[in-house]
């Protein structure tokens, strides 16, 4: 294999960098944030539209469905009855409580949406100025060309397939080359930093009345306001998707190396030229 | 075995620290000290708003075909004052519209002297803080022509929109500054989708802000109130939700 011989990084036996390190925990902690309050803000109104207009009236493709008996959740034609954790749940003095998702999920915990709006708000700032931060950095210090640039080799599929059965056997690339990630890591993580974070701002600004003056090609793109806050939802799906991969491959690689990595740098295995 | 325990610990120990997080979460939700924090984010969305475009850009306008067959109300369905109900008896043909406040000529227009100013029509999306969307054709006079017969005094950096209708035992009012007063798309609206506004609409005025959210388009307006600060009317904040709930005074996202 061919490795660019370019400048080395002074650090270069850090598996993880400053950078890297730094953007990932603040990254975690917004998202959590984000997600959390993002919840109490769709609780104000569980139900999901395409087009550019949506209210009660019109037809919802996704909703949430709730009573003092039954709560459900409607995607299509399909009903599934969450009741006890979706549409119908207790709260922790036992009192039933018919908002969508439930206090355990929210912040804050009790239904604000005044409350929700600015934690999403400042979150989605700190949010967005660090990933943008991270990706110029991750540009300047060739983090995206060394580990994330994915090799003419690494496009075949024999490697790809190669690389899944690695993954269905959970047996990971330890295969001691230049490489901190695998195909499907590498594919995960670009398809994370590149396009669904920065979806998920671009989906969420252009929900905004004023940015539609300033930007009306936003909400265009998407196809209306509504269809954005369903892109928005399905952004977070994913998102949430991504995380429990993630954790998974945490657990399997071994929680506590691959965490104390994150936090302290940890060490490149496998590089000779370190 | 061991490999269940570590994962035991790691699943309790993620749950003691989602607990203590929504906990330090709502604790810090009631702490006036962490708002003003978390409201600094309003203070960014205003000046980055403000400063992309040209200030004056107008929000979307949209086709006949584009409106939503029910243009949903939400607030007040139907104020229930004595003063209400008898004006909507008669059509509201009694209904004042009074320019009040630092102006260097203060106004009284009626529902017909509005009707026959210059009217600008616009349909546009309905954007309400909840997430819902409806679009409507609104008719009515735009607010600047009413600004320009009442001339604002320098003073004068925000005008506040009085209502007929109480929400909780208190008067609705809601504030923009003087540069949505003067947006082309700002109108005192008489007519929704062609037919005088329906009371659960706002009937016979409401204001129509098109760059912010529905809680700032206030409806069954009476009077129009030009100031110099907000601190003295209401709670000081600048609006009812915004004292009531503490919503956002700029409504751009």
């Amino acid at each position: 294999m061919i490795i660019e011989m370019t400048e080395t990084p002074k650090n270069k036996s850090v598996r993880h960098r400053l950078t890297t390190r730094l953007w990932h925990w603040i990254n975690a902690l917004c998202l959590l944030v984000l997600l959390m309050s993002g919840l109490t803000i769709f609780n104000a109104h569980p139900r999901l539209y395409w087009g550019e207009y949506g209210a009660n009236d019109d037809h919802a493709w996704a909703a949430v469905g709730s009573s003092q008996t039954i709560g459900y959740v409607r995607i299509g034609e399909t009903k599934i009855e969450t009741t006890g954790f979706i549409g119908n749940w207790r709260d922790d003095n036992g009192k039933v409580q018919t908002w969508a998702f439930p206090g355990w999920a929210t912040i804050p915990s009790y239904y604000s949406l005044a409350d929700g709006r600015r934690w999403h708000f400042f979150f989605a700032w700190i949010f967005s100025v660090g990933l943008g931060i991270f990706m110029i950095r991750s540009l300047f210090n060739r983090h995206v060309q060394h580990d994330l640039h994915i090799t003419r080799a690494e496009w075949r599929p024999s490697h790809i397939w190669q690389d899944i059965k690695n993954h269905a056997r959970l047996s990971f690339n330890m295969s001691g080359d230049a490489n901190i990630y695998n195909i499907l890591q590498k594919f995960s993580y670009i398809g994370v930093i590149f396009l669904l974070l920065p979806l998920m701002i671009f989906t969420g600004l252009a929900m905004s009345p004023a940015m539609d003056a300033n930007w009306p090609v936003l909400t265009d793109i998407f196809g209306g306001r509504q269809s954005a806050r369903s892109i928005h939802f399905i952004g977070m799906s994913l998102l949430v998707l991504f995380f429990i991969v993630h954790m998974a491959a945490l657990l399997l690689a071994g929680p506590l190396k691959e965490t104390w990595a994150m936090i302290t740098g940890g060490k490149r295995e496998g590089r000779t030229d370190a | 075995m061991r490999n269940s325990l570590t994962r035991r610990t790691l699943l309790t120990t993620g749950a003691i620290g989602a607990g203590s997080l929504l906990t330090g979460c709502d604790a810090l939700s009631r702490s006036p000290a962490f708002q003003n924090i978390l409201g600094s984010a309003e203070d960014t969305n205003f000046l980055v708003q403000r400063a992309l475009g040209d200030r004056m850009e107008l929000a979307s306008e949209y086709n006949i075909a584009d409106l939503s067959p029910k243009f949903r109300a939400n607030g007040t369905r139907k104020p229930d004052t004595a003063d209400y109900t008898a004006s909507a008896a008669q059509g509201f043909a009694d209904w004042q519209l009074r320019l009040t406040g630092l102006f260097a000529k203060p106004q009284n227009f009626s529902l017909s002297a509005l009707q026959s100013m210059p009217q600008r029509t616009q349909i546009t999306r309905h954007d309400c803080v909840e997430g819902w969307s409806a679009i409507g054709q609104w008719m009515g006079v735009p607010l600047k022509i009413l600004l320009d017969l009442a001339r604002l005094q320098d003073k004068a950096k925000f005008l506040v929109f009085h209502c007929a209708d109480r929400l909780g035992g208190r008067p609705y009012y809601e504030s923009i500054d003087l540069l949505d007063a003067f947006h082309p798309q700002t109108i005192m609206a008489h007519r929704l989708n062609g037919e005088a506004i329906p009371i659960e609409n706002g009937a016979p005025l409401r204001l129509r802000v098109e760059r912010q959210l529905g809680y700032k388009h206030a409806k069954y307006v009476t009077g129009i109130e030009a100031v110099a600060t907000l601190d003295n009317i209401g709670s000081g904040k600048g609006g009812y939700w915004e004292d009531v709930a503490n919503y956002e005074w700029y409504a751009g996202i």
